[in-house]
């Protein structure tokens, strides 16, 4: 992709998040209450989004060829199981990670 | 604790540390992703100065390989970080009084900045407006230097980097967890695997991804829309 072009998608990205953080301040600033759909949307939405977030990075993992996604199937479970077990981020993110590198460098 | 001039850069230094750790890490797994993607430090370095988006700048680095339009890139920063609106509302009056560093305090209210906003309680020997700008800069200062060393260290350390793009797959079942300790998530969770599966099925890999976020989010309004309905009808 040109520089240009990348440029551009990251100052879209840039906009828009600027646009978002910056909306409450325009908008609700004086008096205004916040919408119910909207106050609704922001508590019930974000697991949805996160969840079709794994599934995106998912979406390449061929589970009838190949090695039928095992690492990707066997790293996501570390990284449930650490978390769930320690709660911490940085060790579940960092061993996960680890796991899947030696999987589909040395095993698979 | 430090006293003087730096008192109030020190106390926001304290109370930043467990972000720094998270976003040092952070930012330099994403930092070598867009790295082995082609992308040198620098743009690790703007994109972490004028995006500061988590979980977006992950998504990003599949965007700029893919080719997307930017109508594709627009939609997709506006789903991933459409949360930050609420963030805002707690500190609409606050970060008015803040003169100077106003636009740079909503710039960059993140989802860590804001946690960290919200549990500092300023001692009243402090000037609570100069401890919040220094919380929110030394923040964003973590997660700049953190991609940039990403960046630097995938460019400067050779080693066999495959794989390590699970990162990203490593996060985001991480916040899923996280979420699925409120009750209340788990519907919204559900929902959200099956219209992803659902849509990847019939879309496809490349273009399944904004189907399934509208549908998930048409799919819980009409859900709310229904329960509102019945709680009308048992009253």
């Amino acid at each position: 992709m040109s520089t240009t072009y990348s440029l551009l998608i990251i100052a879209v990205a840039s906009l828009c998040t600027i646009f978002l953080r910056a909306f409450p301040f325009l908008i609700f600033g004086g008096k205004k209450e916040v919408p119910h759909t909207v106050q609704y949307l922001g508590k019930a939405l974000p697991p949805a989004i996160m969840a079709v977030l794994v599934v995106y990075c998912l979406r390449g993992v061929s589970f009838l060829k190949g090695n039928h996604g095992i690492p990707e199937i066997i790293s996501v479970l570390v990284v449930a199981a650490l978390h769930i077990w320690k709660k911490n981020i940085l060790l579940s993110i960092g061993l996960g990670t680890v796991c899947y590198m030696l999987l589909v460098q040395l095993v698979f | 604790m430090i006293k003087g001039k730096y008192k109030h850069i020190g106390f926001a230094f304290h109370k930043t540390i467990p972000v720094m750790l998270g976003y040092l890490f952070l930012g330099m797994a994403f930092g070598l992703l867009l790295q082995n993607a082609g992308y040198s430090f620098l743009w690790a370095f703007l994109s972490s100065t004028i995006i500061y988006a988590g979980s977006m700048q992950f998504v990003l680095v599949t965007l700029l390989t893919g080719g997307v339009s930017l109508v594709h890139t627009a939609l997709m920063t506006l789903f991933i970080n459409g949360r930050h609106i609420f963030y805002g509302l707690s500190f609409v009056e606050k970060y008015k009084k803040m003169g100077k560093a106003y636009p740079y305090m909503v710039f960059s209210l993140t989802d860590e900045t804001y946690s960290v906003l919200c549990g500092t309680h300023v001692p009243e020997d402090m000037d609570e407006k100069k401890v919040f700008f220094w919380i929110s800069f030394l923040d964003q200062c973590y997660w700049v230097l953190g991609s940039t060393l990403g960046g630097l260290a995938g460019q400067y350390i050779t080693f066999d980097s495959t794989g390590i793009d699970f990162s990203m797959t490593a996060l985001f079942v991480v916040i899923v967890i996280e979420q699925w300790q409120e009750k209340e998530a788990h519907i919204s969770a559900i929902i959200g695997a099956v219209c992803g599966i659902v849509f990847l099925l019939i879309f496809g890999a490349d273009r399944f991804i904004l189907p399934a976020l509208l549908c998930a989010m048409m799919a819980l309004i009409f859900m709310h829309k229904i329960s509102a309905k019945e709680d009308g009808n048992n009253r």
